[in-house]
């Protein structure tokens, strides 16, 4: 016997099992993510003096950053949509693009965080650092996952694509998801901490 | 059908195995070894509690010391005993262990929406519960600072509590993983005819404790996150400016507060106490359903009850902080939520006493767990509302108040509950028998003896004698009335520990009979007795996958041939 709806949707919830599984999870990184900013908004409403974020951080840095994503989502999409329309080359090239972005992202960052150490700016220096180094750095972590799922997508786990079509493209639907949520929780690191 | 009868190996059977009702098994051995040792470790506190003077018989030998119990020890015990109950033992056994094992039956699923993902978070949970004990091996013994671990006296700790957060980083991701299941297996596996208003209070439950795991514990991630950069990286989140330590001014940036860490622990931690009562309360409706053989009173009530009470339990947490100076006005709004919360609760109560009216009653053993759990329950949620009203719990906070209240939820409530569920499904799992003699000695012992560690705590904390004290509260002269009560606590506390071995033996010597041939030994009518063998079958749980035709409780309707109606026989 096999478990139901792992590919096709149940008619009266119109959803597979790994869809309602990966917004389960989503709900729940939004909690996290939600209990940070308001870490946040509660760590700088009591303090006696919060910085400007452009003082401090490198705003160009992070809207080239801003614009690595954006785009990563965009060929997020074209490359799930590429594998709908049964154009398997497409599809990889858009995945790769999406990999290489992600990777472009994280080198900025890179070069953002040796920047501030180079200052003698660290976590412990003050809140607003301490809370923009958690905060971003927890997001770096789930870019680092995202590509590490990605990656396996486009080489090992492709076989899939052979083996069982429909359950594939799933799979990339539901990394799309993941990933566009990733992007999503940078659209608001970025005004918070640079802007704001 | 065909790849399920292929020869599994040791490791995929009972090691890495895939199948929920072997996960459910794994779940529930681990939870009850963790829930012994963490009545071990508080037999040990109650022996320095009766007697503050005296070196501590048989483990004293390991403290050196001249087997004296140091206070930093104690409060290592203290902070262990409660985080190793609620996180390592009790959650495990009642949402990991019979959730996996019974929801998938009782809806007609052959297995978890992801199987590979269940088993992933029974080993996350292993190696979580492993990473937290180990905290006693590290310099400073393990976490001292309560199992609220709030700062700043956590952040200055000792590392054991460092320990204590990663342990507790394992543990959500596992409660994540398992919420994640339990919520898509209810929603997309329930079998033909099992609609919503169909399903038995025991999937309810679980399915929004589900959510409360899913929800509440992600801010507790957070905070921990926050903690270890105060503790690794030298932030400082949780420590004001200009604190002084033994003397010495730490060097820390400071402009933090302690306050956050309030905020975002009981956040996840109010709602973590209806995860520890929830389950329980599906357990005592199923089984008592089972044992009035009448249809439970007001099925749609405590439905909607429990849905409420989910809700309303995210929007309370700030009713364990009403002395912290939040404010006033905070204080009316968390005081007045809390009064409303009571209210769900009150309602399923009352379901479940109408349910007993005027039925005949088999006073089995999992019936008088069940009907134990009934006053027992009323006592904590009863001594709760003072503490939800500000100026009542003015008073009343931190003290032996406190410790009787939540343990009268806890312990001969969920405990009770969790027993009448090993004994009600012992029989599912095992197709054996156990005891009943053994099992009712084990039940009116154990509610003496509850009664004796817990009645008195009420009593001393009147008197205003602080939770957390190394002495049992010697040194105060406030506390001298009531001191003599706390030998007549710890002897309950052994007699208590002493009971439970007529649980083991019972244990061992129902494993150890013959399997008794009934599939349906209860007359139950949901589909875990009804549609399956006992116990189910390997992989796939079912020989036909049922259809259901109707409501989980029709027991004794007019004009049916036996006393109960499984939801799985054609109208
Ligand atoms: C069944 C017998 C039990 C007994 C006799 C018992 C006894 C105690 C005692 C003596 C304390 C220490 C009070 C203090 O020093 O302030 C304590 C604390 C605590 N217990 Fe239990 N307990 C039992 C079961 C449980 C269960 C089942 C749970 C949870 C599900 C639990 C959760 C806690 C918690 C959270 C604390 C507070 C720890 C802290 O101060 O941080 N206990 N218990
Ligand atoms: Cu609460």
């Amino acid at each position: 016997m096999d478990i139901p709806f792992t590919v096709k949707e149940r008619p009266d919830t119109g959803l597979y099992n790994g869809k309602l599984g990966i917004w389960l999870f989503l709900a729940s990184e939004v909690m996290l993510f939600g209990g940070l900013f308001s870490a946040y908004v509660f760590l700088r409403t009591g303090a006696e003096s919060w910085p400007v974020g452009s003082d401090i951080l490198n705003v160009p840095m992070a809207t080239l950053n801003t614009m690595f994503l954006i785009t990563s989502s965009v060929t997020m999409v074209m490359s799930w949509a590429s594998l709908k329309l049964n154009d398997f080359g497409k599809f990889k090239m858009y995945l790769g693009f999406t990999i290489l972005l992600a990777f472009g992202f994280l080198v900025v960052k890179y070069f953002e965080y040796t920047a501030k150490f180079e200052h003698h700016l660290y976590p412990s220096t003050n809140n607003f650092l301490g809370i923009y180094f958690t905060m971003t750095g927890l997001h770096v972590l789930h870019v680092v996952g995202g590509i590490i799922v990605i990656f396996y997508f486009l080489v090992p786990g492709n076989k899939m694509w052979q083996s069982d079509p429909d359950r594939f493209v799933n799979r990339i639907e539901i990394v799309g998801l993941y990933w566009h949520f990733v992007d999503l929780v940078w659209i608001f690191l970025f005004p918070v901490f640079y802007l704001l | 059908m065909s790849t399920d009868y292929h020869k599994e190996s040791f490791f995929t059977k009972y090691i890495w195995s895939t199948d929920h009702k072997i996960i459910g098994l794994q779940y529930g051995i681990t939870a009850l070894l963790w829930l012994l040792f963490g009545f071990i470790l508080m037999m040990i506190m109650r022996y320095q509690l009766a007697y503050p003077e005296s070196p501590i018989p048989i483990v004293g030998a390991l403290l050196g010391d001249g087997g004296l119990l140091p206070p930093e020890m104690y409060n290592s015990l203290g902070a262990m005993h409660g985080t190793i109950m609620i996180f390592l033992g009790v959650v495990p056994l009642a949402f990991g262990a019979f959730g996996n094992y019974f929801l998938p039956l009782q809806i007609g699923a052959i297995d978890m929406a992801f199987p590979k993902l269940n088993a992933t978070s029974y080993w996350m949970y292993f190696v979580g519960s492993v990473v937290m004990v180990t905290g006693f091996f590290v310099p400073g013994g393990a976490a001292n600072s309560g199992w609220t671990s709030y700062p700043p006296l956590s952040n200055i700790a000792t590392t054991g509590q460092t320990v204590w957060l990663c342990g507790m980083v394992f543990l959500i991701t596992s409660s994540l993983l398992g919420s994640i299941n339990i919520l898509a297996t209810v929603i997309q596996l329930r079998t033909e005819g099992m609609n919503w208003m169909r399903l038995p209070i025991f999937v309810w439950v679980q399915f929004i404790t589900a959510f409360l795991l899913l929800l509440a514990f992600p801010p507790l991630e957070a905070a921990s996150v926050l903690q270890l950069m105060d503790r690794l990286a030298g932030t400082s989140f949780f420590m004001p400016s200009g604190l002084v330590v033994s003397g010495v001014a730490l060097s820390n940036a400071g402009g933090g507060s302690p306050l956050l860490w309030q905020h975002l622990f009981w956040f996840l931690a109010h709602p973590e106490v209806y995860v520890l009562i929830l389950p329980a309360f599906g357990i005592v409706v199923e089984v008592i359903a089972n044992n009035t053989r009448k249809p439970i009173w007001g099925y749609k009530s405590i439905v909607y009850a429990v849905v409420f009470l989910g809700f309303m339990s995210f929007i309370v947490w700030a009713h364990h902080m009403f002395i912290t100076g939040m404010g006033t006005s905070m204080s009316s709004f968390f005081q007045t939520t809390t009064m409303i919360i009571s209210i769900p609760s009150v309602v399923i109560l009352t379901a479940l006493f109408m349910s007993l009216w005027g039925a005949s009653i088999r006073y089995n053993t999992p019936m008088l767990f069940a009907l134990g759990f009934l006053p027992m329950f009323g006592i904590g949620g009863l001594t709760g509302l003072p503490l939800g009203l500000a100026a009542a719990d003015i008073y009343l906070h931190d003290t032996y108040y406190v410790i009787g209240h939540f343990h009268y939820v806890v312990a001969p409530g969920t405990i009770f509950a969790l027993f009448a569920g090993i004994y009600y499904w012992f029989p599912k799992m095992t197709g054996k028998r156990m005891n009943e003699t053994l099992g009712k000695l084990h039940f009116f012992f154990s509610l003496i003896f509850m009664n004796g560690v817990f009645l008195p705590m009420m009593a001393q904390g009147l008197a205003g004698v602080s939770r957390r004290l190394w002495d049992g509260g010697e040194m105060y002269a406030h506390a001298a009335g009531v001191l003599y009560l706390n030998e007549v606590m710890s002897i309950s506390a052994w007699l208590l520990g002493m009971t439970q071995i007529f649980f083991i033996v019972n244990m061992i010597i129902s494993l150890m009979s013959k399997k008794t041939g009934e599939s349906n030994p209860w007359g139950a009518t949901t589909l875990d007795w009804s549609a399956t063998t006992s116990p189910p079958l390997g992989h796939g749980n079912f020989e036909v996958v049922p259809t259901v035709y109707r409501g989980p409780y029709e027991y004794s309707v007019p004009g049916a041939d036996k006393d109960f109606t499984p939801q799985n026989e054609k109208v």
